[in-house]
């Protein structure tokens, strides 16, 4: 089985082909958000190097959401083009849960945080005791009420993302359970995450078409938003 | 044995509220053109909201260009290359489908062309008239644009003049919400207009100061919102269809009057219009009237051809094709590029 597999959900991009047992390519770059004229064109450039024929490829993987609104629709609309050229199917993989992948196999809690403005996070709660689990969906909320949630549960906490340090000082004041900030080279989303989750989803039947798939949010457009408060107030 | 053999372009459209694909044969032959369009959702919102249109752009866009592979009868092995707008438009949507014709032009082994959107809606007139070649002069007018273009060859265009301001559309959505009638302002007010007299009011015709063919509406607008304004003050009750007729034709006129100078300054016996407001009656009425007064022929559109679609796109494709025009798989969205860039 081999996979694609994309990130673009937030600053960095990121493309790798993953087998079951192993990465054979990853290309990924946490510099400048460009990724309209970078994702593809570093798909182009570790399939030549790999000498990829992307007809044996088996799916599609993206991160799917939250992040970006644009980063998000970059990725998925070239998923989605891949997918319909070569008739294959793709994996919606969430952000937050790609981004925990990361850290595979940690016995504390992974809590990956990115920055989602307005004053909160998009984050989530996961564990790797007897396997891959989610303690809390991935949600958008203020880092505050994520740390009452985390000290509730009780557990050591280790966290990632690009929210780390915006929110790394609020986080070390209002936490009382132990935690820990992952190091450089596991703190960003990473395509092989993605594509190593990705073949566990296809293994479970957890795909979708190309025509299926579409970014998940986590949030109203402003306008729908705005919309909804006039409506509530009338 | 030296037969020729065809040409296929699969086109994609994405810079606005329409989400649209198309295949098209030898630059003039349209074997499917697949609209979908997003309308009813941005009404509610009284006009187009950029968020919303890129989202519902990625929820249809593969069904969108799987229907016109599939109304065209070809596969994508079949295509020569895929043509896709990147601009001018709305940076989130345009996105979308530049991303997904990038992928698709990738992964299938196929050249990608980008397409300047006015260039699209001016090819819209080779569609219906085969006959139609440069040289000849046209104006683009819809909700975002204004510009009147002269064509000096396939891909080859100088502008002559554009809004000042407001876009024609625009000044008809903006006008049609002032009064009553809603988005979209365009065929609302056409239809309302029918009922009402032209000469009603005596709305301004604005021309720009040296520069004879540029246009301005925002002033008519604004006369148009005074106007209402000053019959709610003195408790009086306008006429719906008489400020609808008498706004139209205050606009009508204009385009109208630079465009004709601009045909007798140039000399050309070939005059079109494109875009969404292209499928005016009034607009198409007047300039039909003037440009037989001159002796000159007159283009359009057919309604379906003058609104965002991708059949358009994929004959301005198909010339850049053939010109040599080829993107690399770094082509980005540029929201504002210029006519004629490259």
């Amino acid at each position: 089985m081999r996979i694609l597999a994309l990130d673009s959900s937030g600053l960095v991009a990121s493309a790798a082909v993953v087998e079951e047992d192993q990465t054979i390519a990853e290309y990924t770059v946490n510099y400048k958000k460009t990724h309209s004229q970078t994702l593809l064109p570093m798909v182009d450039e570790i399939a030549g190097m790999i000498e990829l024929d992307l007809g044996t490829l088996d799916a599609i993987a993206v991160a799917a959401g939250p992040g970006s609104f644009t980063g998000l629709r970059i990725g998925s609309a070239t998923a989605k083009g891949l997918g319909l050229a070569l008739d294959i199917p793709l994996i919606h993989i969430p952000t937050l849960e790609g981004l925990a992948y990361n850290l595979y196999g940690v016995s504390e809690m992974v809590c990956p945080l990115m920055d989602a403005r307005r004053k909160q996070v998009y984050t989530g709660v996961y564990s790797f005791q007897g396997g891959f689990s989610t303690v809390v969906d991935q949600c958008a909320v203020p880092v505050v009420e994520l740390a009452d949630r985390l000290n509730e549960l009780g557990q050591a906490v280790i966290f990632l993302g690009d929210g780390v340090p915006v929110y790394r000082d609020v986080l070390d004041e209002a936490l009382s359970v132990p935690h820990t900030y992952a190091p450089a080279h596991m703190n960003r989303q990473r395509a092989a995450s993605v594509g190593a989750l990705g073949i566990e989803y296809f293994k479970q039947g957890r795909t979708e078409t190309a025509a299926q798939h579409a970014p998940d949010y986590l949030r109203m457009s402003q306008a729908e938003r705005e919309r909804a408060q006039r409506e509530k107030k009338e | 044995m030296n037969e020729k053999k065809d040409i296929l372009i699969l086109a994609i459209e994405s810079s606005c509220d329409e989400t649209a694909a198309a295949v098209v044969r030898n630059g003039r032959e349209i074997l499917s053109n697949i609209i979908y369009s997003q309308i009813d959702l941005h009404t509610l919102y009284g006009g187009v909201v950029p968020e919303i249109a890129s989202r519902k752009h990625i929820e249809k866009i593969n069904q969108v260009i799987e229907k016109a592979l599939a109304e065209a009868g070809v596969s994508l092995q079949d295509i020569d290359a895929v043509g896709v707008t990147y601009g001018p438009g709305l940076v989130g949507a345009l996105l979308v489908g530049v991303a997904e014709a990038k992928a698709i032009a990738y992964a299938a082994g196929k050249p990608l062309v980008g397409v300047h959107h006015i260039e699209g809606h001016i090819a819209a007139n080779f569609i219906e008239h085969r006959e139609l070649e440069p040289p000849f002069l046209c104006l683009v007018v819809s909700g975002g644009h204004t510009h009147l273009v002269r064509v000096r060859d396939y891909g080859k265009f100088d502008i002559l003049g554009r809004t000042r301001d407001d876009a024609a559309g625009e000044a008809f959505d903006k006008v049609a919400r002032a009064i009553g009638l809603g988005y979209p302002g365009g065929p609302k007010i056409d239809k309302v207009a029918k009922e009402g007299n032209p000469d009603a009011v005596q709305f301004p015709r604005a021309h720009v100061e040296d520069a004879p063919y540029d246009f301005s509406f925002s002033g008519v607008k604004s006369a148009v919102l005074n106007y209402i304004n000053g019959c709610k003050m003195k408790g009086e009750s306008f006429r719906q269809a008489d400020v609808a007729a008498s706004f139209q034709k205050a606009v009508t006129d204009v385009l109208v009057g630079n465009a004709m100078h601009a045909v007798e300054e140039f000399g050309v016996d070939k005059f079109a219009i494109a875009g969404g407001v292209a499928a005016n009656s009034a607009l198409r009425q007047a300039m039909a009237q003037a440009c037989e007064e001159r002796g000159i022929k007159f283009y359009y559109p057919s309604p379906i051809y003058c609104t965002d679609n991708a059949a358009m796109i994929g004959v301005a494709a198909y010339y850049e094709y053939i010109n040599g025009t080829r993107h690399g798989w770094d082509l980005n969205a540029v929201p504002n590029l210029r006519l004629g860039e490259r």
